[in-house]
């Protein structure tokens, strides 16, 4: 029952006003990878990103209004879901996660197959990523409460340059964080008893466009995911398991 | 402030924040809309707790009775919340606007498709019983 399906993994690119860069990025992970479908997930984008994206060989998904980073992702686990995908690799539109390196992602996974999440990090080793300091610092701060929390060292918990297996697809198509979903994520692999691993992988400097996180969000970014992973400890069932109430219910109020 | 008002106020706070915490944690409330209820809480905890905080406060506004202050703080609050809420309430409506539309113009779409299904259907199988018979 695939419709339209030509290989047996997917690479999802998020976008949202990616124009600059959308066609380049799609281009090069055609050309690195044949084994790898490319799904655009055009997250309202008021330029011409999809057209771009489409014309680069790309499918696409337009979202009709911006769902905001966390939504649109979850479009491409549940795309590839219900198309039965083996495997699926999220890649950023900015030209920051290099194709290449997609195949250090799925070594780890062929090597380990026990591991639902493998994360291309940017700081296990130093591969010389100039992030800012205070960016750094964040993802620091995020890095040590996370790796205390799951029991595992995390080192870049906000990369999004992720490679998921089929069990993976399936809890983050049913339940993905809204705003920030990259670190909470972590948080909810272990809570279901995932199995997630950190490679080293090397990164880009931004192609364009401008970054989802600006300086003056960072703040308010810390706050909420910092709640979001202090209450993710009390949440023992983030998503129901079968036969329990579905996820959004009718009625229950307070 | 009298120490029992200020032990009520801080009570009534605490389970506030409580049932907050619990909705976010039974996903019955999003992080984005707890932080404006939590960031309320503790700073109208702060005001109730906080020995002469509150008194410096209500002389500082020309507030007579300092917990009159606490009340017009609690107010503020409910007031700013009140417009976020109006905010969202927009936003939602104008996306499900969007959603409808969409969702009219796609259940067209495939209205077409499906008539112009049945149109070619209806080409490639009319002749065929005609010619069957004379083949075999």
């Amino acid at each position: 029952m695939t419709m339209h399906r030509r290989a047996d993994n997917l690479a999802v690119v998020p976008a949202y006003n990616e124009a600059a860069t959308i066609a380049a990025v799609v281009a090069s992970i055609h050309e690195a990878r044949d084994d790898f479908d490319v799904l655009v997930v055009d997250d309202g984008s008021t330029d011409a990103t999809s057209e771009l994206a489409e014309r680069a060989g790309a499918r696409v998904l337009r979202m009709p209004f911006n769902l905001g980073i966390g939504g649109a992702v979850q479009a491409g686990f549940t795309f590839a879901l219900e198309h039965r995908y083996e495997r699926m690799v999220q890649v950023d539109a900015d030209g920051q996660h290099l194709p290449d390196e997609i195949q250090t992602l799925s070594d780890t996974m062929d090597a380990r197959p026990e591991v639902d999440m493998v994360c291309g990090s940017r700081f296990i080793t130093d591969t010389g990523y100039p992030a800012p300091i205070s960016r750094r610092t964040g993802i620091h701060i995020f890095a040590f409460l996370l790796s205390r929390f799951v029991g595992q060292r995390v080192s870049d918990p906000t990369s999004g340059f992720r490679l998921y297996n089929r069990r993976g697809i399936a809890l983050f198509a049913r339940d993905y964080p809204h705003d920030y979903p990259e670190v909470e994520a972590i948080l909810m692999v272990h809570h279901h008893s995932l199995r997630m691993v950190e490679v080293p992988v090397r990164m880009r400097e931004r192609g364009g466009g401008v970054s989802s996180i600006t300086s003056g969000k960072s703040a308010y970014y810390m706050v909420k995911v910092l709640l979001a992973l202090f209450v993710g400890l009390a949440r023992r069932r983030p998503v129901p398991e079968p036969g329990e109430d579905a996820p959004v219910m009718a009625g229950h109020g307070i | 402030m009298d120490v029992r008002l200020r032990i009520v106020a801080l009570i009534a706070i605490l389970i506030l924040f409580l049932v907050v915490l619990d909705l976010v944690r039974r996903r019955r409330l999003l992080e984005r809309y707890a932080l404006l209820w939590l960031g309320s809480a503790l700073a109208l905890m702060a005001l109730a707790s906080w020995g002469g905080l509150l008194e410096e406060v209500s002389t500082a506004i020309g507030v007579a009775t300092p917990s009159n202050a606490l009340f017009v703080a609690a107010f503020g609050f409910v007031l700013v919340l009140l417009l976020h809420f109006s905010i969202a309430v927009s936003r939602l409506s104008d996306q499900s606007k969007i959603l409808a539309q969409r969702l009219a113009i796609l259940e067209e779409r495939e209205r077409e498709l499906e008539a112009e299904l049945a149109r070619r259907g209806e080409q490639a199988t009319a002749p065929e019983p005609i010619r069957d018979p004379v083949r075999r």
